[in-house]
C-alpha cells in the first residue's frame, strides 16, 4: 500500500486540478449574482478538444507544435516531485525545488516559443508581457521557496513541508507569512489571474497569456488548458502545505483537510477576482516586486536568526 | 506574545517600503501615521506585561503620531494646495530597492552591534531601515511637506530604536523629546505654508538661491 | 538661582508675546537681559574656590551649573545683553524703515516685532538650559528648543531668501539633532548594565563600566548630530545661509552663543569618552573634523562675494579650530575654550559691525561695497579692527587660543597637524585682509556728490566697542578668576589638572 500512495496521489492531483477553475467561476458567478457555468465545465471542454483535429498555419514550424506538448510535460514532472498533504512526491529529492524552478522555466520558454513562431504580432506581445512578468516573479518565486528552505533546514520540497509543524509557525511567523503571501501573489501572476492578467477578456490587445495561446487548437489547446489547470495545482498545493503544517498521520484525514484547503484557496482566488479590477500594465510590476520584496524580507529574517 | 510583536515588526518595514513607492502625498502623510501607530503599540506587545505608566505613554505616542501629526500634516497640505504627487526624483524602482539594500544593510549592521539582547528579533534593523526611508523621503523628494514626512519617518525610527534598546529614559526627557518634535512639525508646517505663499509652490528643489557653488551665468556676481 | 536663571527669560518671552506696546516691549528685552546678566554674573561671584576642578554644586537632578557650563553661560548672557541693547535700536531703525532688498530690489515686510522679541528671549532661556542641563536628554532637548526657537528669528525679513535659509537650517539641524538623539540612545544602552541613565554626573562616575563600542557609536551619532548644529565642516552647509540671511544680531547671537551650546553638546560627549579611556578615539575624530572645517572655511572665504557669508565661513573656521583644539588634547583644550570665548565676543561684534554696513550700502555684495572709510568712518574702524581681532593678529585674544593649539600640535609631536593649520590659518587670514581692506578703502563708483557721512545709532557702535575691548583686553591679560574657569573646564575634559 505504501508504495502506491504516491501514485494514488498522484492520479487525484491528475483528476481533480481542472475541479480548481470550476470553483473559481462559481465563486465569481456567486459574486456576479449569475449561475455561472457548471462545475465541471473543464472536463467538459477538454473531453471537446480532445476528439478535434488540430489545425496548423504553413507559416509554423515544430516549435509551435512542440510548444503545448513540452509545457504539460514539465508540469507533469513538477507535480511528480510535489508534496501532497505533507506526504513526498515519487520523485522527491534534495534540492529538487531548484529543478522544480527550472521545469517551470522551460514551460515558459517553449510557450513563448511556440508563440513566438506564428509570427504574428498579437502573440509576440503577448509574449513580450509573459516574460516581462517573469523577470519579477521567477525570482521571488526562487527567493521564497529558499527562505522556506531556510526556515526548515531542509533542501527538498517534501521534505520542507514535512518539516513544517505549527510550531514552525510560532518561531518564524514573520519568515512564513511573507513568503506564503509572496506565494499567492506568484501564484496570481503565474496563473494568469486577475490583478496580472484577465483569463476572460476577448481583447487581444488586453491579453497576457491567452493571446499566446490563440493559434493554438484541438488537442495542443487541451493540452495547454489542462497544463494550466495543473500549473493552479501546482501554486495552490504549496500555498495549502505552507498553511497546513499539521499532520494528524492518517493519510485519508490528511488528504481530506488538504483537498478542502485547496478549495479555500480556489474559492480565495476567485474572491480576489471578484472584489479587484485588474491592474493597469504599467502597475503590474509593482505587485510583483511587492512579491519579491516579501520572499527578500522572509529570507532576511530567516538568515538573520 | 513575541509572535505579535515581530509581525508589527514586519508591517514596521512593510510600511517603509510602501512609504518608499507610494506616489500619492495623502497616502504617504497615512502612511506614516499607521507606522506611528504600530511603533507606540509595539512597547505594549513586546514588554508582556503591561504597566500603569507603559500604557499611558503608548497611549500618548499613538495619539500624538495617529491623530496629531496627521492632522497637522493635511492640514499644512490643504492650506497649501499640494494635492499631487510627491514628486520623487529619482524612480519608484529605485527607492524601493535602495529601501530594501538598507534593511539588509541593517541585518547586518544589527548583527554587528553589540547591543543588548532583545527579546524581539529584528527590532535593530528595522529601526534602522525606517530611519533610512525617513532619509530616502528627505533627500529623493522634492516637495517640503514630504521633507516633513521624513523627519517624521525617522523620528519613528529612533523610537522605535530607543524601543529595542530599552533604554528607559525618565518621564521629563521622554516628554520634553516629544515636545520637541511637536513643535518641530508645527514650526515646519508654518514654514511650509510661508514657503507656498512666498515661491508659489513648495518644491525644494528651486530654492537653489543661497549656495557657494555659482553657474557661470551669475557670475556677475 | 539656575532657576531663576532659566525662567526668567521663559517668563519674559512669554510675555513678550502679549505686549502690545512697542516701547515697553523693548524695555522688557532689555531689562530682562539686564537681569540675566547680573543673575549669571552672581554666579559667576558665588562659585567657591577656584582652579580645583571639582564640578560645581549641582541644582537638583536636572539642571545645574560647573566650569564648562559657566564659560558658556557668561558668554551668552554676555552676548545677549549687547544684542539687546542693540536690538533695540534696530528694532527702530526697522519700524522707521521695513526693508527693501538692495540686491534684487523687492520689498518685504517684517515680522511681528512681539514674535521676534518673545522668540529671542525664549532662544536665550533654552540657551541657558543647554549650559545648565545635567542631564543629556534634557540637553538633547534643550538644543533641538533652541533651534525651533531661532528659527523664527532668521525669517524675520519677510522674503524667499530669508525663508530658504530658514527652511535649510530647520530641515538639516532638526534631522542632525534626531541623530543626537540616537546617540543618546546609544549611550543610554551602553550603560544599561550597570544602570547610568542619562545623567551627566552618574555616567561619568561610572564611564570607567560604560560598554566601549557602544560608546564609540554612541560619540559618532552625538558627534555627527551636535556638529552639524555646530557647523562642522561637512555639516556645515545650512550655517552661511542661515548667517547671511538673518538679522544682524540674531547672526551675531547664533554664530556667538548657538554654536557654542552645539561645541557644549559634543564636548559632554568628550568628557564621557575620556573618563572611559577613548580620549584617543573621540580626540582624533575632533581632530579630523576640525581640520576638514578649517579647509572648508578657507576655501570657500577666498572666493567670497557675500560679506556675512564670509563672517559665516570664518565661524565654521573658528568652530574647527575649537574641535582642533579640543582633539589635540593637553594644553590646546584650554586654548580652545579660550578661543571660544573670544571668537564669541570677536564675532558677534563683527556681525554687528555687517549690520551697520548693511544699513549704510543696503546690499550684502562685497564687490558694491568700497570706500566704507568714507561713507562710515565709525564702522569703518571697527570692521578693520574686528579683522585683526577674529583672525588672531597678536594682541587679540583670540591668538593667545590660537597659539596655544599650535604649541600643543608641536609640543606632542603632530608636525603634519600643525603644518596643515597654519598653512589654513595663513590662507583664511589673508582672503578675510584682502576683502576686509577692499572694502574699507577704495573709492567708490558713481559716489552722489551730496551723500552724508553715515550716522550710527549709538546704541548699536557701543556693544561692539566694548566686546572687542573685552577681546583685546584677553589677549593682554586673562583675569584669575577666568583663568580658574577655563583650568578647571580643561580639567574637566581632559580629565587632569
Amino acid at each position: 500500500m505504501e508504495t502506491i500512495k504516491p501514485l494514488i496521489q498522484y492520479l487525484a492531483v491528475l483528476c481533480l486540478s481542472p475541479l480548481l477553475l470550476g470553483i473559481i467561476n462559481r465563486v465569481k458567478a456567486w459574486f456576479a449574482g449569475r449561475r455561472g457555468s457548471p462545475l465541471l465545465q473543464l472536463y467538459f471542454d477538454l473531453y471537446k478538444l480532445s476528439y478535434k483535429t488540430s489545425v496548423y498555419s504553413r507559416t509554423t514550424t515544430w516549435l509551435f507544435r512542440a510548444g503545448p506538448i513540452i509545457g504539460l510535460g514539465a508540469i507533469l514532472c513538477a507535480l511528480a516531485a510535489l508534496p501532497f498533504a505533507g506526504r513526498p512526491g515519487f520523485l522527491a529529492f534534495d534540492g529538487d525545488f531548484i529543478f522544480l524552478i527550472y521545469l517551470l522555466g522551460l514551460a515558459r520558454f517553449f510557450t513563448v516559443l511556440a508563440a513566438l513562431d506564428t509570427g504574428s504580432s498579437f502573440e509576440g506581445m503577448g509574449a513580450s508581457r509573459e516574460i516581462q512578468f517573469a523577470v519579477f516573479a521567477e525570482p521571488a518565486f526562487f527567493l521564497s521557496l529558499a527562505a522556506l528552505s531556510k526556515a526548515t533546514g531542509r533542501l527538498s520540497l517534501s521534505g520542507m513541508f514535512l518539516a513544517l509543524e505549527p510550531a514552525s509557525w510560532q518561531a518564524a511567523a514573520p519568515a512564513l507569512l511573507l513568503l506564503t503571501a509572496a506565494l499567492f501573489i506568484i501564484l496570481l501572476a503565474e496563473n494568469s489571474r486577475v490583478p496580472v492578467d484577465d483569463p476572460n477578456t476577448h481583447l487581444e490587445l488586453t491579453m497576457v497569456h491567452e493571446v499566446m495561446v490563440l493559434d493554438h487548437g484541438g488537442p495542443d489547446l487541451g493540452f495547454i488548458l489542462y497544463g494550466a489547470a495543473l500549473k493552479l495545482w501546482f501554486f495552490g498545493a504549496l500555498i495549502a502545505s505552507a498553511v497546513l503544517p499539521r499532520h494528524s498521520g492518517s493519510w485519508l484525514y490528511d488528504g481530506l483537510a488538504f483537498l478542502a484547503m485547496m478549495a479555500v484557496i480556489a474559492a480565495g482566488i476567485g474572491v480576489v477576482e471578484s472584489v479587484m479590477a485588474r491592474l493597469r500594465m504599467i502597475k503590474v510590476q509593482y505587485l510583483l516586486m511587492a512579491a519579491l520584496v516579501f520572499s527578500v524580507l522572509a529570507l532576511l529574517f530567516q538568515t538573520g536568526r | 506574545m513575541n509572535t505579535f510583536a515581530e509581525l508589527t515588526i514586519v508591517f514596521i518595514i512593510l510600511l517603509n517600503l510602501a512609504l518608499a513607492v507610494s506616489g500619492s502625498l495623502s497616502v504617504c502623510i497615512r502612511l506614516a501615521a499607521v507606522q506611528g501607530v504600530a511603533a507606540g503599540l509595539l512597547p505594549l506587545l513586546a514588554a508582556g506585561g503591561v504597566r500603569g505608566r507603559a500604557m499611558a505613554f503608548a497611549g500618548f505616542i499613538i495619539l500624538l503620531k495617529g491623530v496629531v501629526f496627521p492632522w497637522l500634516m493635511f492640514r499644512a497640505r490643504e492650506k497649501t494646495g499640494a494635492r499631487r504627487d510627491v514628486d520623487p526624483l529619482i524612480g519608484y524602482p529605485a527607492s524601493i530597492m535602495l529601501c530594501l539594500g538598507a534593511f539588509a544593510a541593517s541585518s547586518w549592521l544589527g548583527s554587528r552591534l553589540p547591543l543588548p539582547h532583545s527579546s524581539v528579533a529584528y527590532i535593530v534593523p528595522a529601526s534602522l531601515a525606517t530611519i533610512f526611508t525617513g532619509f530616502l523621503l528627505i533627500t529623493t523628494r522634492a516637495k517640503a511637506i514630504t521633507q516633513v514626512l521624513g523627519y517624521l519617518v525617522i523620528e519613528n525610527g529612533i523610537y522605535i530604536f530607543g524601543l529595542a534598546l530599552f533604554v528607559e529614559q525618565p518621564l521629563m526627557v521622554e516628554l520634553a523629546i516629544l515636545l520637541d518634535v511637536f513643535v518641530a512639525v508645527f514650526v515646519m508646517g508654518i514654514a511650509i505654508f510661508h514657503i507656498s505663499r512666498e515661491f508659489d509652490h513648495i518644491d525644494t528643489d528651486q530654492m537653489a538661491e543661497l549656495t557657494d557653488w555659482h553657474r557661470p551665468e551669475d557670475a556677475k556676481w | 538661582m539656575v532657576t531663576a536663571l532659566l525662567t526668567l527669560p521663559l517668563v519674559a518671552g512669554l510675555a513678550a508675546f502679549i505686549i502690545s506696546d512697542d516701547v515697553r516691549r523693548r524695555r522688557l528685552l532689555l531689562w530682562t537681559a539686564a537681569g540675566h546678566s547680573v543673575l549669571t554674573a552672581a554666579l559667576f561671584l558665588q562659585r567657591p574656590g577656584a582652579g580645583c576642578g571639582t564640578s560645581a554644586a549641582a541644582y537638583g537632578e536636572w539642571f545645574g551649573l560647573d566650569e564648562l557650563g559657566l564659560i558658556f553661560l557668561g558668554v551668552t548672557s554676555a552676548l545677549f545683553f549687547g544684542a539687546a541693547i542693540y536690538a533695540v535700536c534696530y528694532l527702530e531703525l526697522e519700524k522707521r524703515d521695513p526693508g527693501e532688498e538692495a540686491d534684487e530690489g523687492f520689498i518685504f515686510n517684517n515680522a511681528p516685532e512681539a514674535v521676534f522679541t518673545g522668540c529671542l528671549l525664549l532662544f536665550l532661556a533654552a540657551m541657558t538650559a543647554v549650559t545648565a542641563s545635567r542631564n543629556l536628554g534634557i540637553l538633547w532637548a534643550a538644543i533641538e528648543a533652541t533651534t525651533l526657537l531661532s528659527a523664527p528669528l532668521i525669517y524675520f525679513h519677510r522674503h524667499k531668501r530669508s525663508l530658504e535659509a530658514t527652511w535649510k537650517y530647520l530641515l538639516i539641524c532638526s534631522v542632525g539633532i534626531a541623530l543626537a538623539l540616537m546617540g543618546n540612545l546609544f549611550l543610554g544602552a551602553a550603560g544599561l548594565k550597570s544602570d547610568l541613565g542619562l545623567n551627566l554626573d552618574a555616567l561619568l562616575g561610572g564611564a570607567a563600566l560604560l560598554d566601549k563600542p557602544l560608546l564609540k557609536a554612541a560619540f559618532l551619532f552625538l558627534f555627527v548630530g551636535y556638529g552639524t548644529k555646530m557647523g562642522l565642516a561637512p555639516f556645515h552647509t545650512w550655517l552661511p545661509d542661515a548667517h547671511s540671511e538673518a538679522p544682524a544680531l540674531v547672526s551675531a547671537l547664533l554664530s556667538g552663543a548657538l554654536l557654542n551650546c552645539a561645541f557644549l553638546g559634543i564636548l559632554r560627549a568628550v568628557q564621557i569618552c575620556g573618563g572611559a579611556g577613548l580620549a584617543d578615539f573621540s580626540g582624533g575624530i575632533l581632530l579630523l573634523f576640525g581640520l576638514l572645517s578649517l579647509a572648508t572655511a578657507g576655501l570657500f572665504i577666498l572666493g567670497q562675494r557675500d560679506y556675512k557669508r564670509l563672517l559665516a565661513y570664518s565661524s565654521i573656521e573658528h568652530m574647527g579650530i575649537m574641535a582642533l583644539g579640543t582633539g589635540l588634547g593637553g594644553g590646546a583644550v584650554y586654548g580652545a575654550l579660550l578661543n571660544a570665548v573670544g571668537h564669541s565676543l570677536a564675532k558677534a561684534g563683527l556681525f554687528f559691525t555687517s549690520g551697520l554696513i548693511l544699513a549704510a550700502y543696503k546690499t550684502k555684495r562685497i564687490t558694491e561695497v568700497k570706500g566704507l572709510l568714507g561713507r562710515a568712518p565709525k564702522t569703518a574702524a571697527l570692521w578693520l579692527a574686528g579683522l585683526f581681532l577674529i583672525t588672531g593678529t597678536p594682541p587679540s585674544g583670540i591668538f593667545l587660543g590660537k597659539f596655544l593649539i599650535l604649541k600643543e600640535a608641536i609640543v606632542s609631536g603632530r608636525y603634519l597637524v600643525a603644518a596643515v593649520y597654519l598653512v589654513f590659518l595663513g590662507i583664511i587670514f589673508s582672503g578675510l585682509a584682502r576683502i576686509f581692506i577692499n572694502m574699507t578703502f577704495g573709492n567708490r563708483e558713481n559716489q552722489a556728490t551730496d551723500e552724508k557721512v553715515f550716522a550710527e545709532p549709538r546704541g548699536m557702535v557701543w556693544p561692539i566697542c566694548i566686546f572687542f575691548a573685552c577681546v583685546l583686553g584677553l589677549g593682554l591679560y586673562v583675569p584669575v578668576w577666568l583663568d580658574a574657569l577655563l583650568n578647571g573646564a580643561q580639567f574637566l575634559i581632559r580629565g587632569v589638572p
